[in-house]
């Protein structure tokens, strides 16, 4: 937030106000990335397509808990809801992708909008709990609905149709890659205009002091609700791509560690920021990755360590902590 | 003098600005508004004052609708908003500043303000237009910052401004909200007296037609601002009337025997 205008007349607020939803040159970064992946690593693209769903679940996980500040283990309610939506429809006979996204988009928001009206009337600690419940009492409702579900051998028999009707999902995983970058790219959109609009810098008054948005006469109650029904929408549609582009579904997509890693994920990148998830998602995998290759059996202490660490001398994560080093280069 | 009888389409006298009647909150065995019948006329310059704990601030989470009442009515304007929600209120002109400073600290002053001019034009949900591209509120907020002497601070973090700023943005951010009763809670509370002259001057050159409610401990502020007073003493109102009746009564001088008398 460096001020390198001097310009301190109302012509230059509304300049400095006008800037920050501008598209700078460092936005087209992340596409690049992606796309120039695509080329690298043929032999990765499967796994590309993962990443870049995680990266939108990401996205929708910092809209509540880095612009709203609603603090939540339970996202992965809607990463599965979402999941299971396109996965019932594609094992019943619906296999056309895009309406299933709009489909499991809608599942999830519903869920997000009904469980949102009852917990986020708590805050703090009990919010907390309430999320991490919601999410188990899904687990539990789709371990158990074995005829419907799968239960715990998981949802069979997805048969997903090509993309536009033309694109197939192959082995190598090449349309599920560009099919998930371009639902990222949407997804993203989405995110970018809420977060810069009027309700987007409401959010984060409510982040920063909700007393006070009281008191200026916002409707707490129902930006928070809103907010959380539009980051479980997309969650769904995260989980919805998982669902399409790996043609299964299993329990895991609700569990508990879906829910906790994202959330580290997230905190890696940094929240509130809205490329948190386009940085953490990819270094969380990476980091694991080379844990794991290091110490097989210990690899999760070694990412406990880290977070740890982040926690304590990088606030904000890397881009927190890139923003920060931004500043100190400039005032030196 | 604020009492004069303003005619309303030759009617009585009109409804107060703020009128409380039986007004109770009580926390189990603990009283903190008992029975406060209480009148802001148009345009007041009203004190609240009383000893810690004599239920200043609870009068105001009332009346502003953080705290629902035990008991009793609020009425503004004659209308009952006793049920009404903290939003509901703000709208009907009940604005408030805290004696904490309540701001949103990591964003610039002008947002702040922004936050609050675009609450009451209704537009703080809006989805479909950045923010940024909305000149008509950033230039209301940025004119109300000019007219508080606070625009060279516009574009700075609430956290970066000396604490006697801050006060000042609280009351930006009231006034963001075109109140028609201001409830101020300590207004320069912390601030050292070296500073606290600016929001006194603040105070004096807030638009005639507000009722302002003002709660206070520096005497010297209340006696210059306030054209009435009420003391209020656990939660119940102990003496009201003009500055002079005041600092004569014996009760007052009771009350505060010991802290600073009136003047």
């Amino acid at each position: 937030m460096a001020l390198l205008s001097e310009d301190r007349t109302v012509a230059g607020a509304i300049e400095i106000f006008a800037r920050r939803h501008r598209f700078r040159w460092y936005e087209v970064l992340p596409w690049l990335v992606a796309a120039s992946c695509y080329v690298a690593f043929p032999n990765y693209l499967a796994l590309g397509a993962q990443v870049l769903a995680a990266i939108l679940f990401g996205l929708s996980l910092d809209l509540v808990l880095g612009y709203a500040g609603i603090v939540t283990l339970g996202h992965a309610a809607f990463f599965g809801t979402g999941a299971y939506a396109a996965g019932l429809l594609a094992a019943h006979g619906w296999g056309e992708p895009l309406s299933g996204l709009l489909v499991a988009a809608a599942a999830a928001a519903a869920v997000g909008f009904v469980t949102g009206a009852v917990i986020l009337r708590t805050h703090g600690l009990t919010l907390l709990m309430q999320t991490l419940m919601v999410a188990t009492m899904l687990h539990e409702v789709a371990n158990k609905a074995n005829s419907i579900t799968g239960g715990a051998d998981g949802l069979q028999g997805m048969v997903v149709r090509p993309v536009f009707g033309l694109y197939r999902f192959d082995l190598f995983g090449k349309t599920a890659y560009w099919y998930c970058l371009g639902v990222l790219f949407i997804g993203w959109l989405v995110m970018r205009r809420i977060v810069f609009s009027p309700f987007g810098r409401s959010l984060t008054g409510v982040r920063e002091n909700e007393a006070r948005m009281h008191a200026i006469g916002s409707p707490v109650f129902r930006r928070r609700l809103v907010a959380y029904t539009i980051s479980a929408a997309l969650a769904g549609v995260s989980g919805a791509l998982i669902a399409q582009t790996t043609q299964f579904v299993a329990t895991d997509a609700l569990g508990f560690e879906r829910s906790g890693t994202i959330l580290i994920m997230l905190l890696l990148g940094g929240i509130g920021r809205l490329y948190g998830a386009f940085i953490g998602v990819p270094l969380y995998m990476i980091l694991q990755d080379r844990f794991a290759a290091i110490d097989p059996v210990y690899w999760y202490f070694w990412i406990g360590l880290l977070l740890v660490v982040v926690v304590m001398f990088f606030r904000g994560g890397a881009i927190g902590t890139g923003e920060r080093l931004l500043q100190w280069l400039r005032r030196r | 003098m604020a009492q004069a009888a303003v005619s309303m389409a030759g009617t009585a006298a009109a409804p107060a600005a703020l009128e409380t009647t039986g007004l109770c909150k009580s926390f189990g065995a603990l009283n903190v508004a008992c029975a406060i019948d209480f009148r802001l006329e148009r345009g007041a310059r009203h004190a609240l004052i009383g000893p810690n704990g004599a239920g200043k601030t609870s009068f105001v989470n009332l009346v502003t609708g953080a705290l629902v009442p035990s008991a009793g009515r609020i009425l503004v304007d004659g209308a009952d908003i006793t049920g009404l929600a903290q939003a509901a209120r703000v709208k009907r002109g009940i604005v408030r500043t805290f004696q904490i400073t309540t701001l949103f600290r990591g964003l610039t002053v002008l947002e702040n303000v922004t936050l609050a001019v675009s609450e009451r034009l209704g537009s703080g949900g809006d989805i479909h237009r950045p923010a940024g591209s909305r000149r008509a509120i950033i230039e209301e907020a940025y004119a109300l910052l000019e007219s508080l002497g606070l625009q060279d601070d516009s574009l700075r973090p609430v956290k970066e401004l000396a604490y006697g700023r801050q006060r000042l943005v609280e009351i930006a951010v009231a006034l963001g909200l075109k109140p028609k009763v201001l409830l101020l809670d300590e207004p320069a509370a912390g601030v050292p007296s070296s500073e606290s002259g600016t929001i006194v001057e603040t105070i004096e050159r807030l638009p005639a037609d507000i009722a302002v409610l003002i709660i206070e401990h520096d005497m010297d502020l209340v006696f210059r601002l306030a054209r009435r007073i009420t003391v209020l003493v656990q939660g119940a109102v102990l003496v009201e009337g003009t500055p002079p009746e005041i600092s004569a009564d014996a009760r007052v001088r009771q009350v505060y025997l010991g802290e600073r008398p009136p003047a």
